[in-house]
């Protein structure tokens, strides 16, 4: 999948991408007017904005579950509006993770069948070494005494740690994550948000994250802001960055 | 173990209470198709072996020459049906010796057994009886009707001078084993009476049969009813029970002789069974409606209330065809499972009612033939049924928009 001309490439490249729901209904509403946006590999960026703004509606477009309404969406270089319904599944599968807001981990599995279940659908049934680098991904996130735990015997920071696990277990080039912090305590906050600045530094994947909080935003290398639908900001945060 | 299965089986684990709900519902569906199906068939091939116990398949007779009205007006009432249509002058099939080996070849028949029936007097003392002369081959009328399984006392021997009585007119005679009595016949205008001892005692389950029948030695039968070297009729079996009448049709067409097989002659018994047949697969039609229905109703609730697992994996990058799938096999497993307690609860139901509901003499209603077939079939039909119900929800839920599922 990666040739040449992929590996030059951006990682997220949106030219003049708007999104419309309701389409031909009287509630027709743009709720995306025409975003530019460019992701680098291994970049740490922060999204802002009121609450209504698109942030998540954004997310969705660049996580290839929801197609743009007009515009250009590039990932790794391919114009996502050529690719089949399947061709989309699968490059979602292996090149992005999602971390949600209300850690949405599967309730009929474990911890550890959690972060299985991207390779259970994308490489088919777990093997042995799977299974230990997930154990070694949980036990990163520090939940090694926790493995066969299931999520609802888990406290929200604990099921937050196990989905960034999830996302990070097929190793992708971008994960996305939408508010994650959001409905924890400042200190389980801090803590997740410091687990995928190591992951960050450490396997050099990018990361998009929607926050709301300015403390969070402030240590990311980079701060992108939508106000209705529009970027209203998009500045390097130079103090951040590491090196 | 492969995605879909994991989670099919495990979502239906995680919805315990409505999972055994279906399955329930499938099990007692199943059970019900399959008793009724156990019931229906004992019974039906119960009768079918009764009547069919003591007649041939298809019987042969020569052509009819003349036409049944004048037939009616002779004097013949006091013998039943099937000796009255033997009134009549009797006659014998022409060639029926090469019939019988072309009848012998053919591989639908199981039993080929050319007879000389006619009616006479059985007399003893004082008494004298209308009976019905039957001239057999005992090996080949053993296979039309068996009479060696029949027997309550002695052998179906019937050399020269021997014969074999059915049980209720060794009673009204008051014969036993090794005692005589005379047989007076008065075919072609001369009264012929010989003496015969009696070798067996038959019951043949049908008091009139066993009040007049009385079989002898095929020669011996050709010369009391004055019928040398000729045979009033040919009694075939077949393999296949419900070829008859077809089969009849066919040698009738071909021989130009009067073909009937049993079909015909019990129209109306057969006429009961089918109607009985039509309800019972009404039933089944309906009990797997209702099945299909609560397995669909369940399944689309879940859909619903999966919605977000089933957005977060098609986030993880889960076709929409591996949805789909999951919740077709979700169907297909309460379908076996199902079907698995449904068979069990079958079974223990079918060997209850056999116990409880007997026959007046104590014996049972019919014997239980659990065929394999019945399960297999009633397997394969549960998972289509599953299928059938898990179509539409998983379709719905193949269809899920996972922006909208994750946002929730
Ligand atoms: N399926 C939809 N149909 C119609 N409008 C929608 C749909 N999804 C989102 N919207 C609208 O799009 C706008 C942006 O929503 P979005 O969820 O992207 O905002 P957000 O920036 O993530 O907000 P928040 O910070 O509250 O999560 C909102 O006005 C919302 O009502
Ligand atoms: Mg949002």
């Amino acid at each position: 999948m990666r040739n040449e001309a992929t590996a030059a490439a951006p990682l997220v490249e949106l030219a003049g991408v708007t999104k419309r729901y309701g389409t031909g209904t009287e509630v027709e509403t743009e709720v995306l007017h025409g975003i530019d946006l460019v992701l680098r590999r291994g970049e740490f960026t922060a999204l802002i904005g009121p609450s209504g703004s698109g942030k998540s509606t954004l997310l969705n477009l660049i996580g290839l579950l929801e197609p743009p309404s007009g515009g250009s969406y590039r990932l790794l270089g391919r114009e996502t509006a050529k690719l089949s319904e399947a061709e989309l599944t699968r490059l979602r599968g292996r090149t992005i993770g999602f971390v949600f807001q209300f850690h949405h981990l599967l309730p009929a599995f474990t911890a550890t069948e959690n972060v299985l279940m991207p390779g259970l659908v994308a490489l088919g049934p777990a093997t042995p070494e799977r299974r230990d680098a997930a154990r070694g991904l949980l036990a990163a996130v520090g939940l090694g005494d926790r493995l066969d735990y299931p999520p609802r015997k888990l406290s929200g920071g604990q099921q937050q740690r196990v989905a960034i696990a999830r996302a990070l277990a097929l190793s992708p080039e971008l994960v996305l994550a939408d508010e994650p912090t959001g409905n924890l305590d400042t200190h389980s906050a801090d803590d997740i948000f410091a687990l995928m600045r190591a992951f960050n530094r450490e396997r050099g994947t990018a990361f998009l994250v929607v926050t709301h909080d300015p403390r969070l935003a402030a240590r990311c290398d980079r701060v992108v802001e939508l106000v209705d639908g529009r970027i209203a900001a998009d500045r390097p945060n130079d103090a951040a960055r590491p090196r | 173990m492969p995605f879909e299965w994991l989670v099919a089986v495990r979502f239906l684990r995680e919805g315990r209470f409505q999972s055994l709900l279906i399955i329930g519902g499938a099990a007692i569906g199943v059970a019900v198709v399959i008793f009724i199906t156990a019931l229906v068939n004992g019974l039906q091939a119960n009768t079918i072996r009764r009547v069919l116990g003591t007649q041939a398949h298809i019987v042969v007779r020569p052509t009819e020459e003349v036409a049944r009205p004048q037939r009616e007006a002779e004097p013949g009432g006091l013998v039943m049906p099937r000796v009255e249509a033997r009134a009549q002058r009797l006659r014998s099939i022409d060639q029926w010796q090469p019939l019988v080996a072309e009848l012998d070849a053919m591989p639908a028949l199981t039993g080929v057994s050319p007879m000389v029936s006619g009616p006479g007097f059985a007399i003893r003392g004082d008494a004298t009886k209308a009976i019905a002369v039957f001239g057999v081959d005992p090996p080949r009328y053993d296979r039309i009707v068996s009479l060696s399984e029949r027997l309550v006392q002695g052998a179906f021997r019937v050399q020269a001078s021997e014969a074999v009585i059915g049980k209720e007119l060794a009673q009204d005679l008051g014969l036993a084993i090794g005692d005589r009595f005379r047989l007076v016949t008065a075919e072609g205008g001369t009264t012929v009476a010989e003496t015969f001892t009696v070798t067996g005692i038959v019951d043949l389950g049908v008091r009139d049969l066993n009040r007049r029948s009385v079989y002898i030695a095929f020669r011996t039968a050709q010369a009391m009813l004055a019928l040398p070297g000729g045979a009033s009729q040919i009694d075939l079996k077949v393999a296949a029970l419900f070829d008859a009448e077809r089969i009849a049709q066919g040698l009738e067409a071909r021989t130009g002789l009067t073909v009937e097989s049993w079909m015909r002659t019990n129209e109306q018994l057969l006429a009961a069974l089918r109607a009985q047949t039509i309800t019972t697969s009404t039933i089944r039609v309906f009990v797997s409606a209702i099945v299909v229905l609560g397995i669909a109703s369940v399944l689309v609730v879940s859909v619903v209330q999966k919605r977000r697992e089933i957005g977060i994996l098609r986030a993880m990058g889960a076709s929409r065809a591996r949805i789909q799938r999951v919740f077709l096999l979700q169907g297909a497993i309460v379908a076996v499972i199902g079907s698995a307690v449904g068979m069990a609860l079958a079974l223990a139901m079918t060997v209850v009612f056999l116990d409880v509901a007997r026959n007046a003499d104590g014996t049972p209603l019919f014997e239980l033939h659990v065929s394999p077939w019945l399960f297999v079939g009633t397997a394969l039909g549960a998972i289509v049924c599953g299928l059938l119900a898990a179509y539409a929800p998983a379709q719905r839920a193949a269809a899920l928009d996972p922006a909208q599922a994750i946002r929730i």
